[in-house]
């Protein structure tokens, strides 16, 4: 039982090193995408996918001081998004 | 801050109610800046009074969306029906997904255009946004004149499936407009 | 669990804390396989709007789940309240976003409509902000809507005067993005 911790806290390493794994994926269709639209959806699940990475890393250490950051990130990164749509329409619409 | 609520109606409405509706923004606005700052206390909630009130003074909300509160217990059940909506799409799609790596026929969809019972912009607002939440269903086009919404559902290959989707859609309206506590007929020209 | 009450672990969360921990790092671990699962979806997926739901779950139910997961690790500070503001957010946030770029890939040529089984945004016109790549036709669209369920009809001989005032604003108006790809 008293191993148990440690255990969560390997889980939760094993995670991070998944989601680094699946931004990979992400990176790949970001660099490939065929058109705008399609690198727009693939930023858009990077930066939710650091965000799912920087909560993980609060939960691992315990240090609450990122949680703002991860606020920020959650806001910006839509602004950004729709933003960039509009861009991304009137430019390279292919 | 009052004229964008006054002029919404013609005649003018009950005070209290009236007052008692346009306070309920400022009220999550307060929420939320309080649980940003992370502790409560007065000098938190009188600073997120005065940004409340310059926000909605600077940028104020459309007329507020109907008479009546919240209905809590069917407001709950349209959220666990929304939760489980959510894990069991999420599911199907991440099938999809796999599916999808192993060559074989893409995977089809469909366009499917499906008017709404309530007139109401709020309730048609409301369905949009769970229908984009929920992975597999995408509205790609609203039309408010129309009362019709045009979905992109993954993996709609034949006719049943429209048919499914058109009654998620219908049981959906039905749960939202329960739990907003209003009549299903809309009787009064209250919006659009 | 008579055992786990009569030996407390020595670590000052006591034994409440680790089931606690262990329930958020499940919860963390099912948001993570589902971000994954994600993103083989994100290559895996023919065309642009196949892809967004793909990418839909990582910002909902995956950050929703590893928020929660977070949480529950975080329980005793006050940050806690603002992961729940990152999950509202979230909420808010990911519809707009979804519906904004699946509305432009549907303009564009980012669907392909031969994996689709029915397309009913073509069949009737958009008249009320006409994009740049499908041509204005002059017939009233509200026919291919109309026919099929009506199920309220109430106050529908001001819809279609309604509808053209707004579709003439668009025209004139600067209906976004329209305007500026007009020559490709």
């Amino acid at each position: 039982m008293s191993s148990l911790p440690a255990l969560l806290d390997t889980v939760l390493g094993v995670v991070l090193v998944v989601l680094g794994l699946s931004a990979a994926l992400v990176a790949v269709r970001l660099l490939r995408g065929p058109s705008g639209l399609d690198r727009l959806v693939a930023l858009d699940v990077l930066v939710a996918e650091f965000l799912v990475g920087l909560v993980v890393y609060i939960a691992l250490t315990g240090d609450s001081s990122l949680v703002p950051v991860v606020v920020a990130i959650s806001l910006v990164g839509f602004l950004g998004s729709t933003t960039v749509a509009r861009f991304v329409r009137r430019g390279t619409g292919r | 801050m009052n004229e964008p609520g006054t002029d919404a109606q013609g005649p003018a409405p009950p005070d209290t109610a009236g007052l008692l509706r346009r306070a309920v923004p400022v009220v999550w606005l307060v929420l939320v800046w309080v649980l940003l700052w992370g502790t409560f206390s007065w000098a938190n909630v009188l600073g997120g009074l005065v940004v409340a009130l310059v926000v909605l003074t600077l940028f104020p909300l459309p007329p507020a969306p109907g008479r009546g509160w919240v209905r809590p217990l069917a407001a709950l059940r349209l959220v666990a029906r929304f939760a489980a909506d959510l894990a069991v799409s999420s599911v199907q799609v991440a099938v999809q997904s796999l599916q999808a790596v192993r060559p074989g026929p893409e995977i089809r969809s469909s366009v499917i255009a499906v008017r709404l019972a309530s007139s109401s912009e709020f309730v048609m607002a409301m369905i949009v946004e769970m229908l984009s939440l929920v992975p597999g269903s995408v509205v790609i086009e609203a039309r408010p004149e129309q009362r019709t919404i045009y979905a992109h559902v993954l993996d709609a290959d034949d006719d049943a499936a429209v048919a499914a989707f058109r009654a998620r859609v219908a049981r959906l309206e039905a749960d939202l407009v329960a739990a907003l506590g209003r009549p299903t007929a809309p009787h009064t020209e209250e919006t659009v | 669990m008579s055992a786990l009450r009569a030996a407390p672990p020595p670590d000052p969360d006591g034994t409440l804390g680790v089931v606690l921990d262990a329930v958020g790092t499940v919860s963390i671990v099912l948001g993570a396989v589902l971000t994954l699962v994600a993103s083989v979806g994100l290559l895996s997926l023919p065309d642009v709007l196949s892809r967004m739901h793909a990418a839909t779950k990582p910002q909902v139910l995956g950050l929703l789940l590893v928020v929660i997961g977070g949480a529950l690790h975080l329980r005793t500070s006050v940050d806690v309240w603002m992961l729940v503001l990152v999950g509202a957010f979230q909420l808010v946030t990911a519809p707009v976003t979804a519906h904004v770029v699946g509305r432009l890939a549907h303009r564009g040529d980012g669907v392909r409509s031969d994996l689709l089984h029915v397309d009913e945004l073509v069949d009737s016109a958009d008249e009320t902000d006409p994009g740049p790549d499908s041509p204005e036709t002059d017939e009233d669209g509200d026919d291919g809507a109309e026919g099929r369920g009506d199920r309220a009809g109430a106050g529908s001989a001001h819809r279609p005067q309604r509808a053209a005032g707004r579709s003439r604003d668009g025209r004139n108006g600067s209906s976004p993005g329209g305007s500026l790809d007009s020559g490709e």
